[in-house]
């Protein structure tokens, strides 16, 4: 008993008091700025291995992001990345960064449904499916509820069945084999229910978006109510994401 | 016997011509794998089959852990032949992984083979009517026994994999394990995707949890297709990287073992020692998984000496607080009780599914690619590999706990011994010129066991064939037998004291 309280003694705080301002340390890259510095357009287009970035203003999609930082090493002058992880959106446009606009990532307040609001706000219960997922971003969405993040302490918590959730966090492309029992999980969740996109592959396909392997028809008759970015998404950007969605 | 003597043998991170490769007949190449697999020291470390023009090439790779090389064989089945052939499996069970996929893929009916069934549903598979839910799953008609289905989607945030339990009781009497859900189709893409750092990003994805190891695998693969030299420094920082990769996903596990004995004190602090290694490993890299650190050529991200002073306090810390853990966790009646006796795994069983890794050493197999196959990083900073002999949720739970303490030290010793040198370092080179037909093939031993990446060119330079092999893929049928004859409530903690990849099985 004696040995058991040292090591609660040892550890001390774990928890991060407020997870809305927390400062991460470079290289850590968050939220991209682009300057106005004129550099070779098609070179800087070209750098991107997954196409996120575009041209007419320069623009640059996180949601289509590795955050593999070569963009930012072969033009220091044009794109930096910050260490803002207050990343996610309820908007897929709102992901997106352009030339000059160093502005925060926006939520649309008025687009978020009223009842996801009223119904969750104080407690939120969601079922996790990875379709296609390299078990990164299930990893962190593991640790977001651990002791260093304890999402717990705002109501959010993962449940075991869909029956007892109230939406879906999808990781991973959404694979072929996986489409059907992801689908069928979706179904089982009383309304109302959210649909939240976790981590890159979840978002745009990543690096599998054009595989013959991947099945994304779902989305065509779903609404997603939260996009998360990363690879993996960070846990700091999964609980802010999750808390300016709900309250 | 000749013909054992002249056989082809590269080492590790070595490439070949493939005009040197010798095509032998089937029966030819039968029997000398037969040969060479009933030594001790070889074991399979992939066999796959591509197609050249219309007719099919089998390579097999026989890595001898004495001899520290790799015997290559070969045969081609004509496509004007008939698409079958006489199974391996039947005499080497370890084998039968590899016969499955080929079957699956091409076609080709392996005959007298125990468990011919199909491995993942890739997208380009043989028979485009066979749906993953109509796996053929083993089955009993009984009145006594029953079944239980479980998955794909499991309850609890993690991958999906279908679990069918033929049961007496609470008793489990069989377990058949079917996946393939995951399957993004990795390997096309590493063909269809023309620029080299996108196929960079796609080893990255391959398994989140062993970024390091698969993205060194296909590093070393690429570099030595292009001959590009590497300078022991970044040779080291990637072991280093590998290192930490393992420490911290080892302690995640022994937390993960913790919350289902119902350890939570165990469960919360080896939960927060985990946090601290992949913090550090974000500061080096900015990723807490190692995602863009590890790139073809070289590196956006040097070792310096300042992370160096970093990296000792952080582990002085991480070692304080886990050893007083862990003392306190091993030693506990309950867990050591949970544990116990459960789930075991006898060297002769391991031996015959072939296992690798943790789960061979925890059998008492002595298989480590950083011993046997090592690179340089190995070579100049030696790793003694530890074994354990029960083959038991125990053994798997307190191995882990002993290769976290050899991995520290293994670092130690590396920054005792070792300056980093900022004017040393390489910087990505995704320009590479690949050699024209050849083949080229890359160890590592990540932290669940050897990754093996294969890969061919054609004339034209360019890949022909890339072939992933997680660890995962020889283990996932150590777990089925773990659960013979024991209680299906015993499921959980023999699945998390394995931890297998679905992804990497997958691909």
């Amino acid at each position: 008993m004696i040995k058991e309280a040292k090591v609660i003694f040892h550890n001390g705080k774990q928890y991060i008091p407020d997870v809305r301002n927390v400062k991460l340390k470079a290289p850590f890259r968050g939220r991209p700025e682009i300057s106005n510095v004129k550099v070779d357009e098609q070179a800087l287009i070209d750098i991107c291995p997954l196409g996120a970035i575009s041209l007419n203003p320069i623009s640059f999609d996180m949601g289509k992001c590795a955050f593999c930082g070569e963009c930012a090493f072969a033009f220091p002058e044009k794109i930096k990345f910050t260490q803002d992880y207050k990343i996610s959106s309820n908007k897929r446009e709102n992901l997106i960064v352009k030339e000059g606009e160093n502005n925060f990532i926006q939520f649309d307040k008025e687009a978020i449904r009223l009842e996801v609001k009223k119904t969750f706000g104080k407690s939120l219960k969601l079922r996790q499916v990875s379709a296609g997922g390299d078990n990164s971003c299930e990893t962190e969405l593991g640790a977001a509820g651990n002791a260093n993040f304890d999402m717990n302490r705002y109501g959010i918590e993962f449940t075991a069945s869909p029956r007892h959730a109230d939406g879906i966090v999808v990781t991973g492309p959404i694979t072929e084999n996986m489409a059907g029992p992801l689908r069928i999980a979706y179904d089982a969740i009383p309304e109302p229910k959210i649909f939240v996109l976790c981590g890159v592959d979840a978002i745009s396909g990543g690096v599998f978006t054009d595989s013959e392997a991947i099945d994304r028809s779902i989305l065509k008759d779903i609404k997603v109510d939260l996009f998360i970015p990363g690879n993996p998404s960070h846990p700091l950007t999964i609980v802010n994401g999750l808390l300016d969605l709900t309250r | 016997m000749n013909k054992l003597d002249s056989i082809l043998r590269i080492k590790n991170n070595q490439s070949v011509e493939l005009q040197k490769i010798e095509t032998l007949t089937y029966a030819d190449f039968y029997s000398i794998v037969l040969e060479l697999l009933k030594k001790e020291e070889n074991h399979c470390v992939t066999y796959f089959a591509y197609r050249r023009k219309d007719d099919l090439q089998f390579i097999i790779a026989i890595a001898d852990d004495k001899n520290h090389d790799i015997a290559i064989l070969s045969h081609i089945l004509k496509a004007r032949k008939k698409q079958e052939l006489n199974s391996l499996t039947q005499s080497i069970f370890a084998l039968h992984i590899f016969e499955r996929e080929i079957y699956e893929n091409f076609g080709v009916n392996f005959i007298n083979h125990p468990w011919q069934k199909p491995v993942r549903f890739p997208h380009n598979r043989a028979d485009k009517k066979l749906q993953i839910n109509d796996y053929p799953f083993y089955s009993i008609k009984s009145e006594e026994l029953h079944e239980v289905g479980v998955g794909p989607i499991h309850a609890g945030i993690i991958e999906p994999g279908h679990f069918r339990f033929i049961c007496n009781g609470e008793n489990v009497l069989h377990l058949e394990i079917q996946l393939g859900w995951q399957h993004r189709g990795v390997e096309q893409l590493f063909l269809n995707k023309k620029h080299n750092l996108q196929r960079n990003l796609l080893a990255e994805n391959i398994a989140g949890d062993t970024v390091i190891g698969h993205t060194t695998a296909f590093a070393q693969t690429m570099e030595t297709l292009a001959n590009k030299q590497i300078s022991e420094q970044l040779h080291l920082e990637r072991a280093l990287a590998l290192e930490l990769e393992r420490i911290a996903v080892h302690t995640g596990d022994i937390g993960a073992l913790c919350v289902d004995a119902a350890y939570h004190l165990g469960a919360n602090v080896f939960g927060i020692l985990r946090t601290a290694i992949i913090n550090f490993t974000q500061l080096w890299c900015g990723n807490r998984f190692g995602k863009s650190l590890v790139r073809m050529g070289g590196t956006h991200f040097p070792f310096t000496e300042d992370l160096k002073i970093e990296l000792l306090q952080m582990l002085a810390k991480y070692e304080k607080q886990f050893e007083e853990m862990a003392d306190l966790t091993y030693r506990l009646p309950s867990v050591q009780n949970r544990f116990d006796f459960v789930g075991t795994v006898t060297k002769k069983q391991a031996q015959l599914v072939g296992t690798v890794g943790l789960s061979a050493r925890m059998s008492n197999i002595v298989k480590d690619i950083r011993v046997s196959h090592p690179n340089i990083a190995y070579l100049n900073f030696p790793y003694q590999t530890i074994t354990l002999k029960k083959g038991d949720v125990f053994a798997r739970f307190l191995l882990k706990k002993k290769e976290i303490r050899k991995s520290i030290a293994w670092i130690r010793n590396l920054m005792e011994h070792f300056q980093f040198d900022n004017k040393n370092t390489q910087k990505p080179d995704y320009q590479l010129n690949l050699k024209p037909n050849n083949l080229a093939i890359s160890l590592v031993e990540a932290w669940r066991g050897e990754v093996c990446h294969c890969a061919i060119t054609d004339e034209n330079g360019d890949l022909s064939h890339y072939k992933v092999k997680d660890p995962s893929m020889h283990n996932w049928k150590a777990l089925e037998l773990s659960l013979r004859n024991v209680e299906i409530s015993d499921f959980p903690i023999n699945n998390k004291s394995y931890n297998l990849s679905y992804c990497g099985n997958d691909l």
